[in-house]
């Protein structure tokens, strides 16, 4: 408030990036929880941070925010330090925290138009519940929604103020896939309007549905990042064939194919037109039936447990099971 | 300005939460009525002496009954509400928005103090309508909306500071009443302290701000000396919770 113009926008910021996190550190009491993060979110961009349970998702998130101080490291989101709370800066950010917080005894319009009243140019509370698709409940008191209306009605309030920048932590937890669907329609929508989202989450199919660039995080620190496609060298890896044959018949040597259990073989591949054009013309000139014939590419789940089961074994933070996993 | 803006606007929202919550409009409005009848009932019969005046027990009641009243709109309403809404995660919510903390929990506060005013005004009417109790007015209605003012923000702010030591939502009805429960009791809100009450009763009362608050009202109903003591302890203590809240005070869930 006195020094308006130390706490204006740096100019040193980039203005193509919401997001700029450099060399950021957290630690409690001793305990690492964040140990050099490094990543950029473009404006418009939907980034989402995908890790499993203490990786250090929401702390990462909750410095953004302005909840917590970093130990050390650069932070920029919209040009503002989130360590030195500016009021500017909060007109400009929507925050869906882990869990939702919500009124039990205002009905949802009144829970919307109380936050949008805070803003310097608030959207419609109409058109807010439209987009999160509780035009129904409008009208009833927030302790009558189901838990998922209640996490749609989070959004809402997030979108009270018409953001520039959404904080979206776990949006989807809990649900039954119904409400997730739901709930990942809301999120393309506001990708759509133009709005730039910072989502974490656990679940794979929900970074693969909604995000254009996706950080894995494992044990305080970024493992991989890249677009879903193309995650730890997801669209690198071979592809690899895998069929049954009658018993006793022996695909073409050229295609170096193994038989593992129960009569499956497999091959991979860097040419997969030409092996199966190879395979086919062999079933077809010896009359061999090929059955359960598919191809298969590594998901984004194999890559990230894979990375996370990497970045638990050389860590003193255990990440839990994966890790035996991922092998 | 904006602030003080966004903070009357919050109150709005305050008061439509407030009419909602049966449980906590029927405690605030319902009990002190309901404790006035009992007590009248069962022990209001008859006089007391109270500065040399003597009193109907009846008009002592409904005088007590209104700091009562107050104490469950202010203390009590604050220490349970404030730890819900922030265990809830509200309170979170609110200070990653552009609306100042302080503002919101404002707005709590002035509508805990106007629904203090709006008991004291009921449970004298009632007094007045049933019990014959006379009604403050003339200078001593002065004095007495004076101790209800710094009364009611006082012990808000107390309520602020009790939510510090609460772990969680539910514990905070049982800590609430625990610290305030006794000291109705050892203040002669429900049961009046003669001269002849133990000495460390007497000490309680003077120590803590909950009899100088009810001998504040008192003095407006029954028309004894109104001290402007009491007005400066009870100030005392609200300035020292607002001091503790102000310091320690969590925005975030604890449990």
């Amino acid at each position: 408030m006195v020094d308006d113009a130390a706490t204006g926008p740096n100019a040193r910021g980039d203005r193509d990036y919401a997001v700029e996190v450099r060399g950021l550190t957290k630690s409690y009491g001793g305990v690492r929880a964040v140990t050099g993060i490094d990543f950029h979110i473009a404006r418009g961009e939907v980034f989402a941070l995908l890790g499993p349970n203490g990786a250090g998702k929401t702390t990462t998130v909750e410095i953004l925010e302005g909840f917590r101080r970093r130990d050390g490291g650069d932070v920029s989101v919209l040009g503002y330090d989130p360590g030195h709370p500016h009021s500017q800066l909060h007109d400009l950010l929507g925050i869906v925290l882990q869990s939702s917080a919500v009124d039990p005894y205002l009905t949802v319009e009144e829970m919307i138009g109380m936050f949008a009243h805070f803003f310097p140019h608030p959207r419609p509370v109409g058109e807010v519940i439209e987009l999160v698709g509780l035009s129904e409940k409008r009208s009833s008191r927030v302790v009558k929604l189901s838990g998922g209306q209640q996490r749609r009605l989070d959004v809402a309030i997030a979108l009270a103020g018409d953001p520039e920048l959404l904080f979206l932590d776990e949006p989807t937890t809990g649900f039954d896939p119904s409400a997730r669907r739901g709930a990942w329609e809301v999120v393309k929508n506001l990708a759509a309007l133009g709005k730039t989202v910072l989502l974490t989450t656990h679940y794979m199919d929900e970074a693969q549905y909604l995000a254009d660039r996706v950080a894995v995080i494992a044990a305080g620190r970024i493992v991989a990042e890249g677009t879903p496609a193309t995650i730890g060298g997801r669209d690198q890896a071979r592809p690899r064939v895998r069929f049954r044959v009658p018993a006793g018949t022996r695909p073409p040597a050229e295609l170096a194919a193994e038989t593992t259990t129960a009569g499956i073989i497999t091959f991979a591949t860097d040419d997969i037109t030409r092996a199966l054009h190879t395979l086919t013309t062999w079933a077809i000139d010896r009359g061999v039936v090929i059955e359960g014939l598919e191809i298969l590419r590594p998901s984004l789940e194999d890559i990230y447990l894979e990375l996370t089961g990497e970045a638990a074994g050389d860590s003193s933070q255990p990440v839990g099971s994966v890790a035996g996993e991922a092998g | 300005m904006k602030a003080v803006k966004l903070t009357l606007w919050q109150i709005r929202y305050t008061n439509k939460a407030y009419w909602r919550n049966p449980a906590a409009a029927f405690f605030t409005f319902a009990f002190p009525l309901m404790f006035l009848v009992i007590f009248t009932s069962l022990l209001g019969h008859g006089h007391i002496d109270l500065g040399g005046r003597r009193t109907d027990l009846s008009t002592y009641y409904v005088a007590a009954m209104a700091s009562f009243a107050v104490i469950s709109a202010s203390y009590v309403n604050m220490g349970i509400g404030v730890t819900f809404q922030r265990e809830s995660g509200i309170l979170k919510r609110i200070e990653g928005s552009p609306l100042p903390g302080p503002a919101y929990l404002t707005a709590r506060v002035v509508h805990s103090m106007l629904m203090s005013v709006l008991l004291v005004v009921i449970t004298a009417a009632f007094g007045w309508g049933f019990y014959r109790a006379a009604i403050p007015s003339g200078k001593s209605l002065v004095f007495f909306l004076v101790m209800l003012v710094i009364g009611s923000a006082s012990f808000c702010a107390l309520g602020l500071a009790i939510t510090v030591p609460i772990p969680n939502a539910e514990s905070s009805a049982a800590i609430v009443n625990a610290t305030i429960l006794p000291l109705l009791f050892l203040s002669g809100v429900f049961i009046p302290i003669g001269d002849h009450a133990p000495a460390w009763i007497q000490w309680v009362g003077r120590i803590f701000p909950v009899r100088h608050f009810a001998d504040g009202l008192q003095a407006g109903f029954v028309g004894t000396t109104f001290h402007w003591s009491d007005v400066l302890i009870v100030g005392v203590w609200g300035a020292v919770g607002l001091l503790l809240a102000a310091r320690f005070f969590s925005w975030e869930p604890r449990a």
